[in-house]
């Protein structure tokens, strides 16, 4: 997901207990609300209009959460696995969701009785990852079947099929501009793709589709092949299994540098040993321009990654420590406060108008933070 | 200790004339018997190509296969799948080539071979520990600390194993490690030989400074040596030594069965690059040339973090090269013979933790068995809705061991008599799951 922030003139929060903006201070970190579901959260994504915030859980659909009301609207039929890829175009009027059994569907976001638009087969295996273009008129996915893909909004065409990886890909981002596209796969090999569909290496549609029950497209290469990113990668040789990947994605607001968070240092890939971690890539050079790694030695993953508006990172983490907020400049190599969450965070979406960050956490709770002070204790 | 039995006995006698025999015998009493590769083909080859040889090979040895899925594999994500539960996961169940029996969507060409086998949904091993459940459901007996109970591969050895047999009766193939399966009271004759890597066994090729011709006279002398001294204190120890050298000499006469590159490039390709599907391809090798008991341990299942990326990734090794390996032993005419078991240490929790991770389970898991003296295509027990409890035919790892020994037509009531001392084959207090034995 392409968790950006909206741009400054986004409409009024109707949750920020604020009168007028408030001051951003990451040190004042506090609870808003929290809100149970029936399942545990496996993501979250906020509205861009600021009327909703939708949820995967560990069931076959989403759900769509009022803040400004409590009502919760479910939003099922088509998915017939987990959901944790969602987002919503910019204009607020759909919202589409990717599960694990491949399906990608558009939906009506602020409908009464919602009903699927569209249904896509969309990969063979798991939707890893989706992302709306900042134009609103193409959607990227990534998957288990190696490839990413590029829909169009409006007619859900396949419009590409981008092939290169050889491992599952694990997240799929837009640059700030919509004109290249990054995606990062398990063993922490980058791509950058042109959404415009011209490639520097053509790849066989054969090799693309061999196998699949879903459409092709065109076949693609990557634009650009950029080294691996080694640290957020490992194959654990007591467990003889790979652990890796790009948790979460996000750019840098110049579009320069795509920032990848994971786990590093992992010692015991089973029981989650290892440490949080976010590197900053250059996506023209490939080079790693810095890394994220908490001051103490907290276990945890990197599941969400964000740069607020004010340039500081969040990072969220969870894992063998709990849960995590690490907020970060990246001209330091840790972070200059972290807040501890009640519970393992999942999944986190960062509020239009950034003030307030809404978690998925295991323990079924929704729970949205403020990024300022409590205005009652001034 | 002093030897309490008969100097002649036939395992002695075998040995020594093993021995005496020397190499050159070994190699062509395997040859004689099918076990060497003709025309390039091996015997795997000459059996598909020849299905009245199939048929004369049925009935001749019986086999073990177990596939030990190290670490505890989940039941939810492989054999009893609770899909839109509160535990079931994100995947879903498919059909299998058995009408009305769904499995795990991880395990696609397995679905396929489904009528091979049979699923045992109802273990309760109360159990959560790895050392433990490894023990006891290889063994079939409850873990009493101080007390050793041989590995149903040991018991197999010895009950399984023809005379005049040139290879070990028991072998474990695994990626690595250390130690082997134990032997316990019925000796180390019957302790597990080690295929590390799939490699074969340490020390079976004859060092390049040594001729054969050398190599006799050594042994020679050695056996001029060793027989003198065990006509006089000859005790259990020396013949445990005497028996190591015997079958380091069948083993050097034997290495080829254990060279997988003797396996046709295209049955290589066949079941892919992956060390779990060259394992499978030797011990289909190994099942083919008469080997009672093939262990292969596939290393890991313990996925406290993330159990369904691991599971994708574990399963996603696990599930073509062992359905292969299934139909080709039936296709060969092997199956018949040969029981096959997958199972592990224990399942993994319904309950799904923060960190996407199952954690250790032995109320409620599944493992199969097929082939060999098993009603195939069937389901024996039951799990509630969300898999967190057996809600028929509880059964543990002692009903498991009895019931194996008993497809391969060994009397698990029975008892080995060692050295006067009496042992039951496998826990008197359990028995066979009847229903499940064809």
């Amino acid at each position: 997901m392409n968790d950006q922030p909206a741009a400054d003139d986004a409409v009024e929060p109707t949750t920020s207990d604020a009168a007028k903006a408030p001051v951003i201070d990451p040190e004042q970190t506090r609870l808003l609300s929290e809100q149970a579901f029936e399942r545990p959260l496996t993501a979250c994504h906020w509205d861009p209009l600021d009327r909703f915030l939708f949820v995967g859980s560990e069931d076959n659909g989403i759900q769509r959460f009022a803040p400004a009301t409590g009502e919760i609207t479910q939003f099922v039929g088509p998915h017939d696995s987990w959901v944790r890829a969602i987002d919503t175009t910019p204009d607020g009027a759909e919202t589409l969701s990717g599960g694990y059994d491949g399906r990608l569907v558009w939906w009506p976001t602020g409908a009464e009785k919602p009903e699927p638009i569209r249904v896509v087969d969309a990969h063979q295996g798991w939707i890893r990852a989706l992302t709306v273009s900042p134009d609103g008129n193409r959607i990227a996915t990534c998957g288990n079947d190696h490839f990413v893909r590029l829909w169009d909004r409006h007619s859900g065409e396949l419009l590409n099929t981008f092939a290169g990886h050889q491992w599952h890909v694990y997240n799929v981002a837009f640059t700030p501009s919509g004109d290249a596209l990054v995606s990062c796969d398990l063993r922490g090999f980058v791509n950058v793709w042109n959404p415009g569909g011209d490639a520097a290496k053509e790849t066989s549609e054969a090799a693309a589709g061999e196998g699949a029950d879903v459409a092709v497209g065109s076949v693609v290469g990557p634009l650009r092949e950029l080294p691996q990113v080694e640290t957020l990668y490992k194959y654990d040789n007591t467990f003889r299994a790979d652990i890796g990947g790009a948790r979460c994605i996000a750019f840098s607001s110049d579009g320069g540098r795509v920032a990848l968070g994971g786990v590093t240092n992992v010692t015991n890939a089973f029981a989650g040993v290892g440490d949080t971690s976010v590197v900053l890539v250059d996506i023209t050079t490939g080079e790693p321009s810095a890394l994220f790694a908490p001051k103490d030695k907290i276990r945890g993953t990197a599941w969400g990654v964000t740069q607020h508006r004010d340039q500081f990172w969040v990072v969220l983490a969870g894992g063998g420590g709990g849960g995590w907020f690490y907020f970060w400049r990246d001209d330091e190599p840790n972070e200059f406060f972290k807040f501890k969450l009640k519970n393992d965070g999942r999944g986190m979406s960062v509020s239009p108008d950034a003030t307030r960050i809404a978690v998925a956490h295991a323990d079924r709770q929704l729970r949205i933070y403020a990024l300022y002070a409590d205005p009652t204790e001034t | 200790m002093r030897c309490q039995y008969d100097c002649r006995s036939t395992d002695h006698l075998l040995g020594r004339r093993r021995f005496l025999g020397g190499l050159a015998s070994g190699v062509g009493a395997v040859a004689a018997a099918g076990g060497i590769g003709i025309g390039g083909a091996g015997l795997g080859g000459l059996l598909a190509a020849n299905p009245a040889m199939a048929d004369q090979m049925k009935g001749k040895q019986k086999r073990i296969l177990n596939i030990f899925l190290h670490g505890g594999v989940s039941q939810l994500e492989s054999w009893d799948p609770k899909p839109g539960t509160d535990t079931g996961g994100p995947f879903r169940a498919i059909p299998t080539s058995v009408p009305g029996i769904q499995i795990c969507e991880l395990l696609p060409h397995t679905a396929k071979q489904m009528h091979h086998l049979s699923i045992i949904r109802s273990l309760d091993t109360k159990n959560n520990d790895h050392g433990r459940g490894q023990e006891e459901m290889t063994t079939g007996h409850k873990r009493i600390p101080g007390t050793e109970y041989p590995h149903i591969g040991a018991i197999a050895a010895k009950t399984l194993t023809p005379n005049q047999f040139a290879l070990p009766g028991h072998i474990l193939i695994r990626g690595g490690g250390s130690g082997s399966n134990r032997s316990a009271y019925l000796g180390p004759k019957y302790a597990s030989v080690v295929m590390n890597e799939g490699k074969p066994p340490q020390f079976t090729q004859r060092p390049e400074s040594l001729t054969p011709e050398a190599d006799l006279r050594r042994n020679r002398l050695r056996s001029t040596f060793n027989d003198r001294f065990a006509g006089r204190r000859r005790t259990a120890d020396t013949d445990a030594y005497t028996f190591s050298f015997d079958q380091a000499q069948d083993l050097l006469s034997q290495r080829r069965v254990f060279e997988l590159e003797r396996e046709p490039e295209a049955d290589r390709e066949r079941y892919g690059t992956s060390e779990f599907g060259s394992h499978c391809l030797l011990a289909r090798r190994l099942l083919e040339h008469d080997v009672p008991f093939v262990q292969i341990n596939h290393s890991n299942y313990d996925t406290h973090h993330e159990n369904f990326d691991f599971h994708i990734e574990q399963l996603g090794e696990f599930d073509q090269p062992f359905a292969m390996l299934l139909d080709d032993l039936h296709q060969r005419g092997l199956l018949d013979d040969t029981l096959v078991c997958v199972m592990s240490e224990f399942g993994r929790t319904p309950r799904i933790n923060a960190r996407y991770g199952r954690d250790h389970w032995g109320k409620s898991w599944s493992i199969v068995m097929g082939g060999c003296g098993i009603q195939r295509g069937g389901v024996i027990g039951s799990t509630n809705d969300n898999g967190t409890e057996v809600t028929d035919r509880v059964v543990d790892h002692g009903h498991v061991v009895h019931t194996m020994l008993q497809a391969v037509g060994v009397d698990s009531l029975s008892e080995f008599d060692i050295s006067g001392r009496k042992f039951p084959v496998a826990d008197p207090a359990k028995g066979p799951i009847g229903e499940l034995l064809a």
